[in-house]
């Protein structure tokens, strides 16, 4: 029993040492290009700046944190707070089967509804064509809702109901309460949910690559298409890439950025989640 | 939560229950609007495809002639990759977690690191699993190629996680008198944990399963760089087979820039949510079913 304990651990070994040798080898192929500003590692003569799949990356998620923050914290302090026991009852496993879409579906409706319908019509700058990068941050928000909802709706609601009815007791409103004493009893929680969101997005790749296409596009404007890190990895994975060759090699260096940022974010994440659990459990 | 009389709420003044009423107002609007939009993408799938919902649209295999295009060997090929994946998971998931709560003893380092980890791993991005599986799986020592068993250990890796934590809560939900009454009684630990302890479990292991594997079915990153994404016109025979999968069709006719497609994409969609649905359902019932069976 304990072998199967050690099961997981060699993945995680697993997932370091698939990453690591690669990257480390065409890290001392290509130095300092990778600071450059055009991102072609599948071309021949390569370029490996990797400026456009940060920008992208960093346009993606601001767009689907500015969606979800509000939305998500909003549904939480519902939830916690406002809602009776029933209606708790039923909105939370919708929220569930909101969280269980698959990413495929989300971005299958950026891309024919979204994109086309909303992007195109109303985005004032440019002229936004089939992929957007703001399409894909406005599902990948969607997406991260229900982490937020849910994962700050637990920190919320384990502050002692002693502390809301102290509030109460005080004079203050239900609104007060909700946002001066609980909000502020939960705040590592709440961190933890934004945090862990946070990482969830930066990690998606099927919604990236179906709604703002797979061009590495160094833009600041979310209308155009643009490319993650994420949907990097996919793009460059579907053309099955011979072991070794610079296309291949890519997405290891790629691979090993993003498992690197979100585990420094899991585990900031997982911090603040123990911290209120110390607190109030 | 505390209910305030209106004779008091009369005495708040007009400025504060006007911030008081807008706030309502904007967690009902964000709340509504979350809930709304599930039913706003199936309505909007449905408008676009619903009329191809057919028997054939699931007995049909991929084709490039729309009149004959389906999903048979993608929906087969998930059901082989998502079965096998939960084959090798569940096992080491569950004893992981049964080993962490039961056999461990007090928490020690050699533990303290071991959720470390696990807490990490399930929050490692899902495309990263399929670039272990190309390293190590597909490609290198094992050679695997982009088969049924390489998707399928790819998927358990990804699964296993989850697995751990959701059974470890189900045995910890387990009330520590049942244990301590077999103790009492001079059962040994074993017999306790054995005869009393897992089949305590189960219910809340098999609903985290169910609730596992609806996202292992869903999630299309990682076998994007095992070769999922190519047109199989086969459904898969064992472990050595070359397939597809469901999200991944449905990826591949929405690439495709002729509308008929599409619409395909869309009604393959609709398959996907009916039967992560379904599962979720069931989830939902057993927890329910469950929860009311141990408050007896």
């Amino acid at each position: 029993m304990a072998s199967a304990t050690l099961v997981s651990v060699l993945v995680t070994v697993g997932i370091v040492l698939s990453l690591i040798p690669t990257t480390f080898r065409l890290l001392r192929e290509i130095t300092t290009q990778i600071f450059g500003t055009v991102w072609a590692p599948l071309f021949t003569p390569s370029q490996y700046g990797m400026a456009p799949l940060l920008t992208g990356t960093f346009i993606i998620v601001s767009i689907a944190m500015v969606i979800a923050i509000p939305i998500g914290l909003a549904s939480a302090i519902f939830l916690s707070d406002y809602a009776t026991f029933n209606l708790r009852r039923i909105v939370k496993p919708i929220l569930e089967i909101l969280a269980g879409i698959p990413t495929v579906v989300l971005g299958l409706f950026g891309l024919y509804v979204v994109n086309p319908e909303f992007v195109e019509k109303y985005w004032p700058i440019g002229e936004p064509l089939a992929y957007t990068a703001l399409g894909a941050g406005l599902m990948t928000g969607i997406l991260i809702i229900p982490i937020i909802a849910s994962v700050a709706d637990d920190a919320l609601s384990s502050v002692p109901r002693a502390m809301r009815e102290a509030a109460y007791a005080l004079g203050a409103t239900r609104r007060e309460v909700a946002t001066k004493v609980v909000l502020n009893a939960g705040l590592s929680g709440v961190v933890a949910a934004l945090i862990l969101a946070f990482a969830r997005a930066f990690g998606e790749t099927t919604i990236a690559l179906m709604v703002a296409g797979s061009y590495p596009k160094l833009s600041a404007n979310p209308g155009d298409p643009m490319q993650t890190m994420a949907s990097f990895i996919g793009f460059a994975g579907i053309g099955d890439a011979e072991v070794g060759s610079s296309a291949y090699n890519t997405i290891f260096l790629v691979g090993t950025v993003l498992f690197t940022v979100t585990l420094i974010l899991n585990i900031l994440g997982n911090r603040f989640i123990s911290r209120f659990r110390e607190a109030y459990e | 939560m505390a209910t305030t009389s209106t004779s008091l709420e009369s005495r708040v003044s007009i400025d504060r229950r006007i911030k008081d009423f807008s706030f309502t107002i904007f967690l009902s609007v964000s709340i509504i609007a979350s809930l709304a939009f599930i039913f706003y993408i199936i309505y909007r799938l449905y408008n676009n495809a619903g009329f191809l919902l057919s028997w054939d649209l699931v007995t049909f295999f991929p084709s490039y002639d729309i009149d004959t295009a389906g999903f048979q060997s993608s929906i087969m090929g998930s059901i082989w990759v998502v079965g096998f994946a939960t084959l090798f998971a569940v096992p080491v998931g569950v004893m992981t977690a049964l080993y962490l709560e039961e056999f461990a003893g007090k928490r020690n380092r050699f533990t303290a690191l071991i959720e470390l980890n696990i807490q990490n791993l399930a929050g490692v991005p899902a495309v990263v699993f399929g670039l272990i599986g190309l390293a190590f799986i597909a490609r290198g020592p094992l050679s695997w190629g982009f088969t049924v068993g390489s998707a399928a250990i790819v998927l358990a890796m990804l699964i296993l996680p989850v697995i751990i934590i959701i059974t470890r809560e189900a045995i910890r939900a387990v009330p520590p008198s049942y244990k301590e009454g077999a103790l009492a009684l001079g059962a040994t630990h074993w017999q306790a944990v054995s005869k009393l302890v897992i089949p305590s479990a189960v219910p809340g292991t098999a609903t985290g399963t169910i609730l596992a594997v609806s996202r292992a079915i869903g999630e299309s990153a990682p076998l994007l760089l095992l070769g999922a994404l190519s047109f199989v016109t086969f459904n898969p025979t064992g472990l050595d087979s070359g397939f597809t999968i469901l999200p991944l069709a449905i990826f591949k006719y929405a690439s495709d820039s002729r509308e008929e497609f599409q619409v395909l994409a869309s009604a393959g969609s609709l398959i996907l949510l009916a039967i992560l649905f379904a599962m979720n359902l069931f989830a939902i019932l057993l927890r329910d079913y469950t929860l009311r069976k141990r408050n007896v």
